[in-house]
């Protein structure tokens, strides 16, 4: 299973773990991740520590995501970026919509 | 366009129904007792049948017949059944003929030469009706499953027939909003597929009015229809936009406010735009989303132009950033840019040419070879594929000198002859509004309205916006132009404009402009008063002409020669914040062929 989600212990933090190749193949996989997850989720970490590769579409899942969990006022991090995915992520300038570390 | 949708449904009932159908069977077989036999069994089962008594016969017959299942004796005179098998399987082609050998042979070798020579199965005499029943209905399923696959192919092999001949109008649509505009300019080279907008990426070029290119290399996140819809308005306020002289930032805004409009969450569009003004020797780049842009300089060295900014759509309006990148440049200065399709180019190893990759080949360059050739060859020799992948768009841009540019403007077409030629009007930006409206578009446009007038509409916005922006600059936001002439200044200068653009209250810049008729074209008469404190125009004005210095040694300090250059008159009053020019200009239409604009091109050149 490539996308892994897990849910902390209050509820309000929902983790998406991918695994492999972040790309248009996870797409339904990461979108049940979040789109199926209560309402009391306000805080999501998407987790890339296993994540080998991203690529433009997974760009565009993440803005979905964004824009699922409230557009501006979205509290989304993107954590354990290996140094190829988190250059992606730089060429696009991600880290104004996302907090990456 | 239709899709996958409209296929027909994948073998439904076609095994119930498999039992129920008459079938024409052929059966070849010398014994004529032996015949009689199996023709009767057959018929009885419900289907029809075609009898031959050899293999020559056979092979006629069915030819003759188009038979749906074949029973075939072994041995038979004339033609034995191996080669009738092998004839029958030629003749039918990629349809599905089940062909069953009929045989009381009991040798496994023998059995398997059989099916060797093309049958699908055989009976064994003396024959059993249950189980030739149940052959006939297991290979008449095959048969249909067959069909119904063959069939489907078909339909898929002409539906991506359509499909590219669809692409293929598509493109020829999309050439027509999307023309080349000047790529095909001898000063910009590129590298990109004919249906490159099928792979999401876009390239379009211009001239800017006031002598300049602008170029615009964009790529949608996915592939196929919705990029190429996606890239038909971003053709559209490119060159709308651009020839109507509105900057780059301004251009930007646009196709970032449309995306951000019709795009759905998700997609967007990377892209870079580099704005050439090879008059002031300055580059303004930007860049969302795409890997390095490169300047190389005509002495070797080389520094990137990376992504500052998120791509285009993502952003709303009011949060959208265009601020520009200058850098100074000077003939000779190669700017490249490229899609991510070029680093991520791979070789046979499926290794990556990656940015590195780039990196390395400009810094080895050596100085006669152009960045874009050596890019190109290197790419393709990583590769191996001679005309490189066709996800990959590259672009370069050579600067120039602005009089090499201008001579070929003047070889633009005549617009339509009828509008108005006898005006006056008064235009006045003030306050908030000078600081993020540029009015020279709409400046240009009154004056473009004047028939004729549109050949010189480079010479004129040249005019208007040395005029705004000696205004603006000197004028309302008090600059000292010598700034610009160090590298470190001309950063300086910039981040001080606009800092400074946010304290416009109290200000003014005022347009007065008028045309008239004369006998071979017409005169513009330019007022330009602005609310600054002025500056000592006789010494600014000895200090900047009695300098000859070569061009692209300054950056600036050149605004007010350059109009004394292109004008009849230019008059500076008062403080140097009321600046009067006239321009006389004359229609080609008097001038024979011969490139009126020539002489004016001449005079600043050679000057």
């Amino acid at each position: 299973m490539p996308i892994e989600t897990r849910r902390s212990d209050d509820g309000q933090t929902l983790t998406i773990r991918v695994e492999g190749r972040f790309d248009f193949s996870t797409h339904q996989a990461f979108r049940d991740a979040y789109e199926h997850s209560d309402a009391s989720v306000n805080r999501y970490v998407i987790d890339l520590s296993d994540t080998t590769y991203l690529d433009s579409s997974a760009l565009g899942m993440l803005l979905l995501l964004r824009d699922h969990a409230g557009g501006d006022s979205a509290s989304i991090s993107i954590e354990n970026c290996n140094s190829d995915v988190r250059r992606i992520l730089s060429i696009s300038n991600f880290e104004q919509l996302f907090s990456i570390g | 366009m239709s899709g996958a949708s409209s296929l027909s449904p994948i073998l439904s009932n076609s095994s119930a129904s498999a039992e129920a159908d008459a079938l024409k069977v052929l059966i070849a077989e010398d014994s004529d007792s032996d015949r009689l036999i199996l023709s009767a069994l057959v018929r009885r089962l419900g289907h029809q049948v075609v009898e031959a008594r050899d293999g020559v016969e056979a092979v006629a017959l069915f030819c003759d017949q188009q038979p749906d299942i074949v029973l075939l004796d072994a041995l038979m005179p004339r033609m034995d059944g191996m080669e009738a098998a092998r004839q029958i399987k030629a003749l039918a082609g990629e349809r599905l003929v089940p062909l069953i050998f009929l045989s009381s042979l009991s040798d496994a070798s023998e059995l398997a030469r059989c099916l060797e020579a093309g049958g699908d199965d055989f009976l064994v005499k003396p024959y059993n009706r249950v189980i030739l029943e149940a052959k006939i209905n297991a290979f008449n399923r095959m048969r249909k499953m067959h069909q119904v696959l063959s069939d489907q192919r078909d339909q898929i092999r002409r539906q991506h027939e359509q499909l590219v001949e669809e692409q293929m109008v598509a493109r020829r649509v999309f050439d027509n909003v999307a023309h080349t505009g000047c790529l095909n300019a001898p000063h910009i080279r590129y590298h990109a597929s004919p249906l490159s907008v099928f792979n999401g990426d876009v390239l379009f070029a211009a001239e800017r009015p006031g002598g300049g290119t602008l170029i615009f290399l964009g790529d949608f996140t996915g592939h196929g229809l919705p990029a190429a819809i996606g890239a038909m308005p971003v053709a559209e306020i490119f060159y709308g936009m651009a020839t109507k002289g509105f900057g780059a930032a301004d251009i930007l805004s646009e196709i970032n406010r449309k995306l951000k409009k019709i795009l759905p969450v998700g997609m967007f569009c990377c892209g870079a735009m580099l704005d050439a003004d090879f008059k002031l020797g300055q580059l303004r780049a930007w860049n969302g989303g795409l890997p390095d842009g490169w300047l190389v300089r005509a002495n070797g060295k080389h520094l990137t132009i990376p992504s500052r900014h998120l791509p285009l759509g993502v952003q709303a309006p009011d949060q959208f950033q265009a601020s520009m990148t200058v850098l100074p440049v000077q003939p000779g200065d190669q700017v490249v840019i490229m899609t991510d399709g070029f680093s991520e180019s791979r070789n046979v190893r499926g290794e990556q040419f990656g940015e590195a990759g780039v990196h390395r080949v400009l810094a080895d360059l050596e100085p006669p070879k152009e960045p874009f050739d050596a890019l190109m060859e290197h790419i393709r020799m990583f590769t191996g594929k001679p005309d490189a992948a066709d996800d990959l768009t590259l672009c370069a841009l050579e600067i120039i000198h602005h009089e090499q540019l201008q001579a070929r403007n003047d070889r633009a077409p005549e617009s339509a002859l009828s509008g108005p030629v006898d005006w006056h009007c008064v235009y006045e930006v003030r306050e908030r509004t000078l600081a993020d409206f540029n009015p020279l578009p709409l400046l240009l446009h009154i004056c473009m309205e004047v028939p004729g007038l549109r050949r010189k509409s480079g010479e004129v916005y040249t005019l208007l916006s040395e005029l705004y922006n000696n205004a603006l600059e000197h004028g309302v936001l008090e600059l000292p132009s010598d700034w610009k002439t160090s590298p470190d200044g001309f950063g300086h200068y910039y981040k001080e404009r606009r800092r400074r653009l946010a304290h416009t209250n109290g200000h003014y810049i005022r347009f007065a402009l008028s045309h008239q008729p004369t006998d071979t074209g017409g005169r513009l008469h330019v007022v330009c008063e602005d609310s600054g404190q002025g500056f000592d125009f006789e010494s600014y004005s000895e200090k900047v002409l009695d300098q000859r210095l070569p061009p692209g040694t300054r950056y600036a300090g050149r605004g007010l020669e350059l109009l004394r250059r292109m004008t009849r008159q230019l008059r500076v009053h008062g403080r140097g914040n009321h600046v009067e020019i006239v321009y006389d200009w004359e229609s080609t239409a008097l001038a024979d062929n011969a490139p009126s604009g020539h002489n004016d091109t001449q005079r600043i050149a050679d000057d």
